[in-house]
């Protein structure tokens, strides 16, 4: 028996530095041009603009919202992976293929279908007024936006790991005297939830970073219903590139930092001490 | 050597031969949002001019849209745009200065009217039959009206509305700056949206039904009338001051240069000045500056007492650091909130 297993794509040299070409080209060089432009300002200049009370506003609103959304995607894109896998009923395969519709739409028509739909005159948003609140315009539509872009993470990653679970092991488990309670708690969740987190963490992600779904359904109040991406518009339109980017490497910043985070997480739960 | 001599000789007589030969032109036109229908029908009408004189040349335009400052910036950033028709003199002024040598600092005043063939100005849009009674800037303020305009952060029509406003509440209080800058603090308290664009604020506006008054540009206002059953819904209230919009135009040397467009592109900018120019400019609801053809639209466009950017306020170079950049006076409405 050779001492190398042969893997089934030839070259390790060749597809490492494949891989590292490619990774450069899209990702790293674009983001360290982007360090590198915001290094033309000094330490205090940088925290200036980062602390700034508008755009501290709009980091609380930008990352409180994507939390939100991405948690709400967790429950019900959970429940929505757990149909599509446990039960056939007719035009189950169509649902499945409408997962993955807020991919495919343009954002800016997202986001503006679903202002007019909430909008205090809209067909859905009228009822909202009727009882007091609005929907459109407060960060309870920019929660809804995105929510509806970043739908198909959770379900998306969920449901193969949940395909891969054997009923039967629901069955014994329940065979010795579990309950359902009991069955989802220490058989499902424990196999589930590294995939959920993963589906949880590109929500999240996703949702900082969203910009044309948004903006037509935030309404863009200073101090209120401004997103972090806004800010960066607002100060590329007044050419200053310098403060753009800064506001850029804080997000990249803090949203890596979360991520790792997650991903920790993650890694402490798969290997149990 | 005899074979670069060859060359050598074609290629001078393609160059002397030049105004003679037939000859492909493409040029590239970066323009605002809503001048999308007027630059429609001048660029046909260019098209018949040049082919007048120039019978055997190929002329195809072609049109960029967007919001003035994206736009301003995606030609900064490399777009080789032949000439640009912006919202705001300060975006062709940023072109200049970061994009080195690519057109003068002093560009406004290579054509007549500091650049601008054709102007506009700031007038609201009201719900049919003006249920708020809104006539002029100050009912703007009052108790349960609701303003939509864009942001001026993001939108060159806005930033054209603020200035209008501020103008009225230097004029109503006899040109204290304190009282205008609580005047239009008063007024952003009724805005309920900032749109990113001024499109974006229609759309808020006409379809999603919110506010009741749209400040907007004039051609936009009458855009939204000519729509269908848009004179059932809505009516334009002139109000007693607003300000001279100024919408300027220029080359942009340096790609028009690359791709041997100069002339042609200076002759497209020309010709916007000229009867046939200022009539397309007329009928799409822009104010013409000829006043041949003003005089034949006047019914359109009602006077008014206009203020313009460079004499009251002393030109963009001054007004977008003082009223729109970090800091400045829109910025403190709402940190004064």
């Amino acid at each position: 028996m050779s001492r190398r297993i042969s893997p089934v794509i030839p070259g390790f040299g060749l597809t490492l530095g494949y891989t590292l070409v490619y990774l450069s080209l899209i990702v790293l060089i674009p983001l360290a041009a982007m360090f590198v432009h915001a290094a033309q300002l000094t330490w205090e200049q940088f925290w200036a603009i980062i602390t700034a009370p508008r755009v501290l506003a709009a980091l609380k609103l930008s990352f409180g919202t994507a939390f939100f959304a991405a948690l709400i995607n967790g429950v019900i894109g959970t429940v929505l992976a757990w149909v599509l896998v446990r039960y056939t009923f007719p035009g189950r395969k169509i649902i499945d293929a409408m997962i993955d519709l807020p991919f495919a739409l343009p954002t800016a028509v997202a986001g503006i279908a679903l202002t007019t739909l909430y909008a205090p005159h809209g067909w859905i948003g009228q009822f909202a007024s009727d009882l007091g609140f609005k929907i459109a315009y407060t960060p309870l539509g920019i929660t809804l936006a995105l929510t509806f872009v970043t739908l198909p993470f959770v379900v998306r990653t969920v449901q193969p790991v949940l395909a891969d679970i054997p009923r039967e092991i629901e069955e014994a488990a329940a065979c010795l005297g579990a309950k359902p309670l009991q069955v989802f708690r220490y058989i499902l969740m424990p196999a589930l939830l590294p995939a959920w987190l993963t589906g949880f963490a590109l929500a999240f992600a996703r949702g900082i970073g969203e910009y044309g779904s948004v903006i037509f359904i935030a309404g863009n109040m200073p101090m209120k219903t401004e997103i972090l991406p806004l800010l960066i518009m607002v100060k590329l339109d007044q050419y200053d590139y310098t403060g753009a980017t800064a506001i850029g490497v804080m997000m990249l910043v803090v949203s890596f930092v979360l991520l790792l985070l997650i991903n920790l997480i993650q890694r402490r739960i798969e290997t149990p001490s | 050597m005899s074979l670069r001599r060859y060359a050598l000789a074609a290629l001078a007589s393609a160059i002397f031969a030049g105004s003679a030969v037939a000859k492909d032109y493409e040029l590239l036109n970066v323009s605002y949002d809503p001048t999308r229908e007027l630059y429609q029908d001048y660029n046909a009408e260019f098209v018949n001019f040049w082919k007048a004189s120039h019978p055997g040349d190929n002329v195809k335009i072609q049109q960029s849209h967007g919001g003035s400052g994206k736009q301003g910036r995606a030609v900064v950033d490399g777009l080789r745009a032949d000439v640009v028709t912006l919202a705001l003199a300060g975006d062709i002024d940023e072109i200049s200065k970061l994009n080195k040598g690519s057109l003068p600092a002093d560009w406004q005043t290579r054509l007549p009217d500091a650049s601008t063939p054709y102007t506009s100005t700031i007038v609201f849009l009201v719900r049919k039959g003006n249920p708020k009674g809104i006539k002029d800037w100050g009912d703007l303020v009052k108790k349960d009206v609701s303003v939509i305009t864009p942001n001026p952060k993001t939108s060159g029509g806005a930033r054209w509305n603020f200035l209008a406003a501020y103008a009225y509440g230097l004029k109503a209080n006899g040109g204290d700056e304190a009282k205008a800058n609580a005047y239009v603090q008063e007024l952003f308290k009724h805005v309920p949206v900032l749109d990113t664009g001024a499109r974006g604020s229609t759309i808020t506006f006409v379809n999603n039904g919110q506010g009741d008054v749209l400040l907007a540009w004039e051609n936009e206002a009458f855009l939204a009338l000519k729509e269908d059953g848009g004179t059932d819904k809505f009516e334009i209230v002139v109000p007693s001051l607003s300000i001279l919009a100024e919408p300027p135009v220029a080359v942009v040397d340096k790609n028009a240069e690359k791709k041997g467009n100069l002339e042609i592109a200076n002759a497209y900018l020309k010709h916007l000045y000229s009867p046939a120019g200022q009539e397309i400019a007329a009928k799409n609801f822009y104010r013409p500056r000829d006043e041949k053809v003003a005089a034949k639209y006047a019914e359109q466009f009602p006077k008014l007492e206009l203020v313009t950017i460079d004499k009251d306020f002393g030109g963009w170079k001054t007004a977008q650091p003082k009223f729109f950049n970090d800091g400045g006076v829109f910025d403190q409405i709402y940190q004064a909130q």
